[in-house]
């Protein structure tokens, strides 16, 4: 029988499915709690940009957003080295991050495990850029902090078979 | 105390690192480690050095983690040797594939240093 997520498309976009998401990826990953706060993400003058693209049943992205600085803190948590700037290393650790909430999200909901890929993260670093999105099918868009660090992560359908 | 030598194939340097760190925490602290950024990267390095015990990741450009596995065996490289899989992929269907391809435990991301000591170590262990 032909796996359809529409109809299932309430549990897919359940908001909270992001939440343990992230929870679970910044626990086990770099050891601390965070917790989802009102209101968009207050960004430095430099930004990092993750995205992980879904295909196949769902069609989208997750996008992780944050500062520089949080990025900073974000490799350096999981890697246990210190950074002075975002360097390839921060780069990369930004762009696993935003492999293992994505892939953490999706696995949340059993026919969207098994009948959605994941891309190969990209990683967009700079100022003033803004991702704009065509008509999604939903979009959770949500911030959180951990410690004084504030990042975004969003996820974005544009397609449900 | 026998050195392990370990080979950690994924795209991502830092979660190579991480893996590293996971498992010199699960106790095995006389490793040695090669590093690969995808299959076939993976597959000429066990065409010159042994290994012990092989981690992989499944989505990476190049060659896959389940198609790295499958030329594991279709070329008999590192015979005997237990590879588990470290991925984001966490649906039946993926582990059985793994399973079937060759792959002697399967580690989901994210994941704690305890979860690798558990999968990992009795592999070492039966060695």
């Amino acid at each position: 029988m032909a796996v359809s997520l529409r109809e299932s498309v309430q549990l897919v976009s359940d908001p909270r499915n992001l939440d343990a998401s992230v929870e679970e990826v910044f626990r086990l990953m770099l050891g601390v709690n965070c917790w989802r706060v009102p209101g968009p993400v207050v960004l430095e003058q430099e930004s990092m940009t993750a995205v992980v693209g879904f295909g196949g049943l769902l069609s989208g992205a997750c996008v992780f957003k944050s500062g520089s600085s949080t990025a900073i803190k974000i490799a350096a948590h999981m890697t246990g080295m210190e950074f002075s700037e975002v360097d390839d290393t921060v780069k990369d650790g930004i762009g696993e991050l935003c492999n293992m909430l994505a892939g953490s999200w999706k696995g949340r909901v059993p026919d969207l495990a098994a009948n959605c890929g994941l891309s190969v993260p990209a990683v967009i670093t700079g100022r003033d850029y803004h991702l704009h999105v065509q008509a999604p099918e939903f979009k959770l868009d949500h911030t959180y902090r951990f410690d004084d660090a504030s990042f975004a992560v969003t996820i974005i359908c544009d397609g449900l078979q | 105390m026998r050195e392990i030598r370990t080979l950690i194939v994924d795209d991502s340097s830092v979660m190579r690192k991480i893996v590293e760190r996971s498992l010199r925490q699960a106790g095995l602290d006389t490793l040695v480690v090669y590093e690969a950024g995808n299959g076939a990267e993976g597959l000429d390095l066990l065409k010159s050095k042994p290994v012990d015990l092989i981690l992989s990741d499944i989505n990476m450009p190049a060659m896959d983690g389940l198609e790295f596995l499958r030329q594991i065996r279709a070329q008999k490289l590192a015979p005997g040797v237990p590879v588990v899989m470290i991925t984001t992929e966490s649906s039946e269907e993926h582990v059985k594939q793994a399973i079937l391809a060759g792959a002697r435990g399967y580690i989901r991301k994210p994941f704690t240093a305890e979860q690798v000591k558990e999968r990992v170590l009795p592999l070492v262990n039966a060695a």
